[in-house]
């Protein structure tokens, strides 16, 4: 971008001011640290300039907004057109008490919908299981059948709401009682709009609510993916997160890294079942981590977004240039949340939000500041979603797209993320690809050492986290906060039985039984799920067939 | 370094989230202690029997799925009723809001240490207050 | 301590777990109990299990277990992982493949660490296969990563071994062959899914070629993850068991791997009683420097040291 000449003179400038100007600054005015270094560990010089951006080629390696490579962001015009999707992840208890809150946050402006289920829900066990006990309605929303799910839904028009449903082993369940529900209300697949996250291998990586072992998983998701093609095209069939693996305690570098290779890993399983890359790789969608070092989080997605582009161009051969967009959710960092001196917590929120919005996120959900304590009451999550309108509508950083750009320090920046990232992709694809890789521990053992030594940096105060370790005050323990009626687990015990009950048995028998058979054959499993769904089979009974069939995913543990 | 303290680092409940756990069982490990890992999703029966089986000094449990009012205490009654629990020092740790933690350790929690806790405040509470 | 021996002669769970730990922490107690109740074991049957990181050792154990246990068998099972050097401390993670046989009450697994002691780790481990026999089980299960020294000699003190290899290990089969292969009776390839199972099939078969015993170790392809092969594998190491029964090569097995047993323990006094001794240290200490410094050389320094030690030691016995 600058000519040679000019660049020489530069380097010169830059030492005399060295010379006349810093050395002299430094010996009455040192600086803090010795070496500067971002939340990720990346080396952060005293100034950038030209110098530091010099190999950078405008059209190439930014080009414009809705154009390849995707830099600068995957519409034209952006939010000038529109704001992202305010979308907060919510749900809890049962189904009842979540289509309350629902309603509540639809009034209150938000304009798509994001469903938490439990954790029971999350691995496929009814609230009646043995492992249930404890755990029903705790992290978020408890469905067993497709009656949970009418309930949940009820006075939602599918046709009018975009909903995310944050489920991943049984994904393909919980997306069938949503088509039913759906048809139930007169609104046709082919008009549900959502996305489901469907992503195990960060499970497997990170977040730990696996149940099929990888090869039948990935199959479950190509079924998945090759079904909503024809079925329910405006369906985002996954959402391939790095949120988790950035909570699990990764770098920036490696979140983009894992996420992509995850992605990729996903490409090849559908193209090796016979999909061709253009049917499906539009629908597929990324969900990422909004951490507190500010410019770092913007260089990240944005080189995310130019990885990803060039990855399906070149990689996979993808002509459809929605294949090539890296579309994103955002949610702030839960794990930079403090128990300690919660109202700091909205700060750190405000931070993560302009990262993800300077960034060019597609919808964002912002944490409540009691997150690190428990859920988030209402008033707290309606703090959250605040933030996000005070960004759209009074910080002017939407009035423009992509306002960072030739930011020496940001442009640079993005450059070598997109550069480190690379080489991890390359030394996953030596091990086999991103299953293997987690098979053999690698993808676990890189984040455990960068959330090791993280931990260190703290407990060394080498990093302050205000109020944690240092700006300590002495707090009164919280009050307030949200809980679970553990009466939950006896009420979606009483609702399963009274659905078994009014059920047609031989029905659920029949249904299940011609799941089996497909799964254990080769053909598509959705419709059979959605049958299934349909006879009331529970979320449990449909998943003990499959883990009949398909056997059950043995943690690779590394420390 | 003739007798490293055992600990058995377990995840009870239905949670995936093991950074903590990890971190911690990483870090008794830097702190010179042997330390018994047994990955996600284990039932109380399984924690209790394992603490039995590889005669553990420290129980030590991360849970973050807030359904720690039940679980823990089940714990604890368990291996009071298999006669270990005057032996085994039983912490935990994780999401768990303040106005649970009395209730916890009036069920037999000797400590709860919630996020944001430098894992050297562990590792000294551990060796000061071995039970045996 | 009469308490924890009577305990441990009726099988119970807790003082054996305690017998464990006080024979990993070279407690003289724990020796001169499992001295006394010595006549009483011998009657398990133990099984190794040794193989390169990450073939998947503990699955398979997990596997060979649960067949075992509906045979209604009882099985103890040992883990051997390593120490860190730096700290001292240790992550025990074998049992998280077996997280199902920790609440069967015909189950007892331990995990053990190396830590790093010299020779001590075939003493308590050794140790800890008494106790289990002690505590009544059928089978007793050895599971390590076969690479240092103190790990194949527990590996030779098992009745029967199983070596787990991978496809795919390429140079590495050379290199396991000069150290332990010869140690396997019976080898199992797991993952026998992947690519590569038949040509290290090939490789095995054609080592064992060389060996000039009776019993021809059989190779087995097995999936453990799938539970496929188990069976035939648990066969084989059964057969394994009967030859030796049959041969009489199991009383000779024994005696040789007791000859073990004898001169590990004497090493191990030597190491940790002699050497540990103040004055000796000194010794050491001082005359390295002189050996750096070739004014001594080291065979003559070892001598004195020896000497030093053996007059020391019949000092202590005509004092008693």
């Amino acid at each position: 971008m600058y000519e040679k000449e000019k660049l020489e003179q530069l380097k010169k400038e830059k030492q005399r001011w060295q010379k006349e100007k810093v050395d002299k600054g430094l010996s009455r005015f040192p600086e803090r640290k010795e070496a500067f270094t971002s939340t990720s560990g990346r080396d952060v010089e005293r100034l950038y300039t030209p110098e530091d951006v010099a190999e950078l080629d405008y059209q190439e390696d930014l080009g414009f907004p809705g154009e390849y490579p995707y830099t600068r962001g995957v519409q034209p015009t952006m939010y000038r057109s529109r704001f992202w999707t305010m979308r907060q992840y919510a749900g809890f208890a049962t189904a009842e008490e979540s289509n309350k809150r629902y309603k509540y946050l639809l009034d209150q402006g938000q304009t798509g919908l994001s469903v938490a289920f439990d954790l029971p829900t999350q691995i496929g066990y009814d609230s009646d299981h043995e492992l249930a006990q404890g755990e029903v309605g705790k992290v978020g929303v408890a469905i067993d059948s497709l009656k949970d799910m009418e309930i949940l839904f009820d006075g939602i028009p599918l046709d009018k709401v975009s909903t995310s449903m944050t489920i991943n082993a049984p994904a393909a369940v919980l997306l069938a009682m949503y088509i039913a529900v759906g048809e139930k209300q007169g609104v046709s697949a082919d008009k549900l709009r959502g996305t489901i996250q469907n992503d195990i291998l960060k499970e497997y990586i990170a977040r730990g609510t696996y149940i099929f072992p990888t090869e039948e998983s990935m199959r479950l998701i190509t079924d998945i993916f090759a079904y909503c093609s024809k079925e329910v095209p405006n369906w985002n069939t996954i959402s391939i997160s790095g949120y988790h693996i950035r909570e699990a305690g990764s770098s920036a570098t490696q979140e983009v890294a894992f996420t992509l290779a995850d992605g990729i890993a996903y490409v090849e399983a559908a193209i090796k079942a016979g999909l061709d890359v253009d049917s499906f790789a539009p629908r597929l969608s990324f969900f990422f981590n909004s951490h507190n070092d500010l410019l770092e989080e913007v260089a990240k997605f944005r080189a995310a977004r130019r990885l990803w582009a060039k990855i399906m161009k070149e990689r996979f051969g993808a002509k459809n240039p929605k294949s090539m967009q890296l579309k994103f959710h955002t949610q702030t960092a839960g794990s930079t949340l403090t128990a300690q001196q919660p109202d700091n917590n909205i700060v750190r929120v405000a931070i993560q939000t302009l990262a993800a919005v300077l960034g060019g996120t597609q919808s964002l959900h912002t944490n409540s500041k009691d997150e690190a304590m428990a859920l988030p009451t209402e008033d707290s999550v309606r703090v959250a979603l605040r933030t996000q309108q005070v960004v759209a509508h009074e910080s002017g950083v939407a009035d423009t797209v992509d306002p960072l750009a030739g930011s020496f320090y940001v442009e640079s920046l993005t450059d070598s993320i997109e550069k480190t990232a690379l080489e991890y992709i390359e030394k996953i694809d030596e091990l086999g690809g991103a299953p293997a890789a987690i098979e053999q521990g690698y993808i676990q053992k890189e984040i455990m050492d960068s959330s090791y030594n993280y931990q260190k940096e703290l407990e060394k105060e080498e990093r302050i986290v205000v109020g944690m370790n240092k700006f300590q005050v002495e707090e009164k323990p919280i009050e307030g906060l949200l809980k679970v009626d553990p009466k939950v687990e006896q009420l979606q015990r009483d609702k399963i039985a009274k659905t078994k009950e009014s059920r047609d048995e031989n029905l659920v028998k029949e249904k299940l039984e011609a799941l089996k058979k497909a799964a254990e054959g080769t053909d598509n499993t959705m419709p059979f799920i959605l049958e299934a769904v349909k006879a009331y089979a529970t979320l449990g009974e449909i998943c003990d067939v499959l883990r009949e069939v398909f056997g059950e995913y043995q943690q690779s543990v590394v420390i | 370094m003739d007798k490293p303290i055992r600990v058995l680092v377990a995840k009870p409940g239905l949670d995936g989230h093991d950074r903590g756990a990890k971190v911690i069982a990483r870090a008794l490990r830097d702190a010179g202690m042997e330390v018994v890992y047994t990955g996600l999703r284990q039932t109380p029966d399984q924690i209790v029997q394992t603490a039995i089986q590889e005669d553990v000094d420290v129980l030590a449990m991360s849970i973050l799925s807030g359904a720690h009012n039940h679980l823990l205490p089940t714990i604890v009654e368990k291996l009071k009723k298999e006669g270990v629990y005057d032996e085994v020092l039983v912490l935990a740790g994780g999401v768990i809001p303040d106005d649970d933690i009395q209730g916890l350790k009036d069920a037999g929690i000797e400590a709860v240490f919630t996020p944001g806790t430098p894992t050297g405040v562990t590792v000294e509470f551990i060796k000061k207050n071995l039970k045996k | 301590m009469d308490n924890l021996k009577e305990k441990l002669r009726q099988g119970n769970k807790k003082a054996t777990a305690r017998m464990i730990t006080m024979l990993e922490n070279n407690d003289p107690k724990a020796i001169e109990i499992l001295g006394d109740l010595y006549r009483y074991t011998g009657k398990a049957k133990v099984v190794g299990i040794t193989g390169p990181p990450g073939a998947g050792k503990s699955t398979l154990t997990d596997k060979l277990v649960k067949i075992l246990r509906k045979e209604e068998k009882t099985v103890g099972i040992i883990a051997v992982d390593p120490t860190s050097p730096f700290s001292g401390g240790s992550i025990l993670g074998d049992r998280i493949r077996m997280n199902d046989l920790a609440v069967d009450p015909g189950v007892f697994i331990r995990s053990m660490g190396t830590r790093g002691h010299l020779g001590g780790l075939s003493k308590a481990t050794q140790g800890a296969v008494k106790a289990l026999d002690l505590y009544g089980m059928d089978y007793i299960f050895i599971e390590t990563v076969g690479v240092g020294q103190s790990e194949v000699d527990i590996m030779k003190t098992a009745d029967t071994v199983l070596m787990v290899m991978v496809p795919g290990l390429g140079d590495d089969i050379q290199a396991i062959k000069a150290g332990i292969m010869e140690i396997g009776d019976v080898f199992a390839i797991n993952k026998a899914d992947r690519e590569g199972a038949a040509k290290t099939h090939r490789e095995i078969d054609n080592m064992l070629d060389f060996a000039e015993t009776d019993w021809r170790p059989p190779v087995h392809q097995v999936v453990a993850t799938q539970n496929k092969g188990i069976e035939e594998l648990l066969s084989a190491i059964k057969d394994h068991l009967a030859y030796l029964n049959e041969s009489g090569e199991m009383l000779n097995r024994r005696i040789k791997s007791s000859e073990i047993e004898i001169l590990e323990l004497i090493k191990d006094r030597m190491m940790q009683d002699l050497l540990r001794e103040d004055e000796i240290q000194r010794d050491i200490k001082e005359f390295s420097k002189n050996v750096a410094e070739r004014r001594l050389n080291p065979y003559e320094a070892s001598e004195k040291v020896l000497r030093k030690t053996i007059k020391k030691e019949a000092e202590k016995y005509e004092n008693y």
